[in-house]
């Protein structure tokens, strides 16, 4: 083969590959958290962009090796494919220096990206800053809960934090694997049984974040979501406040429905499996805690938003609005769930 | 004058008919068997695959339920992997090894056929919960402690007048562990006959490298195959017995199960993707008129592969929390692998250079493993690293690099072997034209279906999701890939055709319809009973394509000896309903159990005194 020849491919691998790497990094730009609520390609935490750091180096390298081999097979398919009158092909066996040569390339790349790796995974894998907020994270089939140890604060399926703060989180399980992500702020962790695992997040974008359960969990895996709300300071700290206070009974006359509903409570031993703060028999610890149920923005594992009608058809038939609930269909009639909808709508 | 001493003593030694069948222990028949059996399996595993797509076309979808769609992608990935992958590559070891090395059958023909047997029993039994109360939705991989008994509680199934207590994850690990025989058996077969059986002057690195291919395999299947029999046997007293080998309220660590199956695990993909690679090793350098570039280095690959396999097991872990110094070790050896595997990539290229290349179907499929194999290994090498997996691992991204390498890697590399074969196997060659619009169809279908998974998984998707929310972004890539999946279907409806057409009128082969280079394109298609009149000496590798070698080979049809082959035999079956229902018994009670364990010693037994002549 000729050097002009050589030289002329060798424009077109870079021409193409560098027109690769534009469109790959530009990529980005459509997608953004307003079309892709639960992407992990826009980071937002300190941990979140060392990953992307790491991500971006290798689709650099996976575009220009991706460019390269694909072309390859392409320019000597066409080029040598069999034609009328076409020489008989010599019949080489090997060429040692070509051997050496596509050994140590391929490894120089490697190292490229694993020195960085191991760097990334030492540095995140540290343990949190001091100051840090702890949260604890337990899994259950299918909803995760929130607890805020030196808080006081016990939640479910809505995390609250700071911005500018890093948070802690111990993740384990109550039951069977699960795996807390949430693909803006970082990679997932897995929740196991007798395991705790750390992870740690400085959050530096204020809003709402999507995750979910990433790892079969059981019948309802999809449905074990989860939302964050990134906040400023001041507006974590009202939100704390607002948590440390316990429910109050609604008042009979001001709120008959709701007062209703805390009557059905009672009578339907709700308090089994749901703590609310403040009622009596505030010992349940099977499902989420609901004292403050009705401030959150989505109910049943974050898969429902949180209105009367959702609220209604989740209390009238859990099973049924979310397969295999360990919530059971619970026999109630129209009466006594609009009741427990309204109660359960004061609990703010 | 030479005499082919028919089988003198053989129950039943008709050549043809059902009993023919059921009895044989020509290493041929036998391949035509895993073949046909494994093509079907195939089938039902893409159905399942359609079903989870449709599902998934759109959000919030009801087509199946979410405990149905749990088993669903557990018995897609359990069927392809043991039904369909492994013993399609079994076919080829089968049909085509032997006659590589210029022998006439396997070491231990009857244990070959007993290893066909034990798969056709346990194919049925591990698919049995689609009948008996559904399937287990733990996912192939079967973590535990969902697989305990507290979180897959066994139910009371009524069978007519028998009941039995059983969940679907029994169903699984039992079927498991019976499969696992059969493999273990084809692998000590395989090894015992490459090494001994070859002909005079083939010396191992005269081998042809899907011979080579196929011994690296077996090797990994009969060091593999033992750990994950020691998980699911764990894991059967649990559900059995009532131990606590996996439960964490006895105190267990539930990551015992996931050390132990990924050992098996991660050597198991190198199972499913060394003899695919074996077949591009062969189709490439025939369809290109030039030999295998570098085939001491592509072999050496293909072993230090195997090797490397076995230090890589934890990247399926990397969000369980090893620790950063394990972390870091599994990130390093994963990049490892690489080398070897790129190394291997770039002798396929090169032997394409150069050469005069024939763009028939066995080649499209091999090209199409190049380039698929390919996009499969950059995905893998972005995994590779913890802090990017950590947001890769259990989304749709690592469902595209899966598919990437077993479909566009394993699934095509076979395919050109039966491209490639089916003339040698039949005597009769596949339609090119039906075979270009399967190619082509498959190859742009499964670009659909898979290439949109890479970026649903990083904008959030996770795996084993029976549905999601329409607000997500989700929703057009899943569509897309549901219609990549309709794509993949209508390819395999033309191969179908493609068969039946063929086997029935097809133009007649040949002895080397191709101009191959090794040994059995030497012999006529379908090859006699005996393979060799002659066992033919190599004196190169690349027999056909060396003037002495050549010469010689083609004397091999000539009958110049006393050739005895094995006779025909039901104790091979006998023996195999006998350990599947020994097994069953577990399940089904000791009514089966115990008559499938007389069954399978007297099997042993009359297996052992059989008189060979």
């Amino acid at each position: 083969m000729s050097v002009r020849r050589i030289r002329t491919l060798l424009q077109k691998f870079a021409a193409l590959a560098a027109l690769a790497v534009v469109l790959a990094s530009s990529a980005g730009c459509g997608w953004t958290r307003l079309n892709y609520p639960q992407t992990s390609l826009t980071p937002t935490s300190d941990y979140a962009r060392d990953i992307d750091t790491i991500l971006n180096q290798q689709v650099f390298w996976v575009v220009v090796i991706f460019v390269l081999v694909q072309g390859m097979i392409i320019v000597t398919v066409l080029r040598f494919r069999a034609r009328p009158g076409a020489p008989d092909p010599k019949p080489v066996h090997g060429n040692t220096a070509l051997e050496i040569a596509w050994t140590i390339a391929p490894a120089i790349i490697l190292a490229l990206v694993a020195v960085p790796t191991v760097e990334t995974i030492y540095r995140t894998q540290a343990p949190a800053a001091k100051g840090a907020l702890q949260v604890n994270v337990i899994g259950h089939q299918w909803w995760w809960e929130f607890q805020y140890p030196e808080l006081g604060i016990t939640t479910a399926s809505e995390l609250h934090v700071p911005a500018g703060r890093t948070v802690n989180v111990a993740i384990t399980t109550a039951d069977v694997l699960h795996s807390f992500w949430f693909p803006a702020i970082g990679g997932k962790r897995d929740a196991i049984p007798t395991h705790t695992n750390y992870m740690w997040f400085k959050p530096d974008s204020l809003g709402v974040f999507m995750g979910q359960c990433a790892e079969l969990c059981g019948t309802s895996h999809a449905n074990m979501r989860m939302r964050l709300f990134v906040e400023t300071p001041e507006q974590f700290e009202a939100w704390v406040a607002h948590q440390k206070q316990p429910a109050t009974d609604p008042d009979s006359v001001t709120n008959a429905a709701a007062w209703q509903g805390r009557k059905v409570w009672g009578d339907q031993i709700c308090f089994t499996c749901h703590t609310v703060n403040g009622v009596e028999n505030a010992v349940g610890i099977v499902g989420p805690n609901l004292t403050h149920v009705g401030s959150r923005t989505a109910i049943a594992g974050s898969i429902y938003p949180n209105d009367a009608e959702h609220l209604a058809k989740w209390i009238s038939n859990a099973p049924a609005a979310k397969p295999g609930s360990l919530m059971p269909n619970l026999g109630l009639n129209d009466e006594q769930v609009k009741a427990l909808v309204a109660y359960l709508q004061s609990l703010k | 004058m030479a005499t082919i001493a028919a089988a003198s003593y053989a129950p039943g030694k008709a050549q043809s008919g059902l009993w023919s069948w059921i009895t044989t222990v020509d290493h041929k028949r036998i391949g035509v068997l895993y073949g046909a059996t494994a093509m079907f399996w195939f089938l039902v595993g893409g159905l399942e695959a359609v079903l989870i797509r449709i599902q998934l076309m759109k959000p919030g979808n009801t087509f199946i339920s979410a405990d149905v769609f749990n088993q669903m992608f557990t018995m897609h990935a359990t069927t392809m992997i043991f039904l369909a992958v492994m013993p399609l590559s079994a076919a080829f070891f089968n049909f085509i090894v032997p006659l590589q090395i210029g022998a006439r059958d396997v070491a231990f023909p009857r244990l070959n056929a007993l290893s066909y047997w034990i798969y056709f029993f346990g194919a049925i039994f591990i698919n049995l919960g689609w009948f008996l109360g559904g399937n287990s939705a733990a996912g192939w991989f079967g973590y535990s402690n969902l697989t305990g008994i507290a979180y897959s509680p066994k139910a009371e199934i009524a069978m007519g007048p028998l009941h039995i207590l059983v969940n679907g994850v029994d169903f699984w690990a039992i079927g498991l562990q019976i499969l696992g025989i059969a493999s273990l058996a084809a692998g000590f077969n395989f090894i015992v006959t490459i090494l001994n059986m070859r002909a005079p002057g083939m010396k191992l690195m005269r081998m042809p490298p899907f011979t080579w291919m196929t011994l690296v395999t077996s090797f990994l299947i009969i060091f593999a195959f033992p750990v994950i029999t020691v998980a699911l046997i764990l894991l059967q007293f649990d559900r059995f017995t009532g131990t606590n080998f996996y439960v964490p309220d006895g105190g267990a660590d539930p990551l015992l199960w996931q050390h132990l199956f990924w050992l098996f695990g991660h050597p198991e993909v190198y199972i499913l993707i060394l003899p695919a690679m074996g077949v591009i090793s062969e189709v490439l350098p025939t369809f290109s008129r030039k030999p295998l570039f570098g085939y001491p280095v592509v072999v050496y690959s293909g072993i230090f592969i195997a090797f490397m396999g076995w230090g890589v097991w934890s990247h399926h872990m990397f969000s369980v929390g090893l620790g950063p110094l394990a972390d870091s070790f599994f990130a390093i050896t994963t990049m490892l692998i690489a080398i070897p595997t790129g190394v291997k990539i770039f002798n396929w290229i090169a032997t394409m250079w150069g050469g005069r290349i024939e763009l028939r179907t066995p080649m499209l499929f091999a090209i199409g493993f190049i380039g698929l194999f390919t996009m499969g290994g950059l995905s893998g090498f972005m995994h590779a690293s913890p802090p990017s997996d950590l947001q890769q691992t259990d989304t749709y991204f690592i469902v595209a690099h899966i598919h990437y390498v077993l479909f566009g890697g394993a699934i095509f590399g076979l395919f050109a072997g039966i491209y490639y074969w089916f003339p040698k196997i039949t005597g009769r060659m596949l339609d090119e034209t039906l075979g270009q619009i399967h190619f082509w169809l498959t190859f742009v279908a499964m670009n659909v279906t898979f290439f949109p998974m890479h970026f649903v998984g990083m904008l959030g998707m996770p795996r084993r999701v029976y549905t999601y929310a329409p607000n997500m972004g989700f929703t057009e890539m899943n569509w897309l890939s549901t219609i990549g999946a309709f794509g993949i279907a209508i390819g395999m409806l033309f191969f179908l055709a493609n068969i039946l057409k063929s086997l029935r009128g097809g133009k007649v082969a040949g002895n080397d319809p191709w101009g191959g280079a090794s040994l059995e394109w030497a012999i006529p298609s379908p090859p006699p009973v005996h393979n060799f009149g002659t066992i033919p000496t190599v004196h190169s590798l690349d027999p056909l394509w060396h003037k002495e070698s050549r010469d010689a080979a083609l004397r091999c049809n000539e009958v110049s000896e006393h050739i005895h082959m094995p006779p025909n035999s039901y104790w091979p079956i006998v023996a195999a309903l006998g350990i599947n229902m020994l097994l069953s018994g577990m399940v089904f009670g000791w009514f089966i159990g115990i008559p499938g364990l007389l069954l399978m010693v007297l099997g042993i037994y009359k297996w052992a005194f059989e008189p060979c002549h």
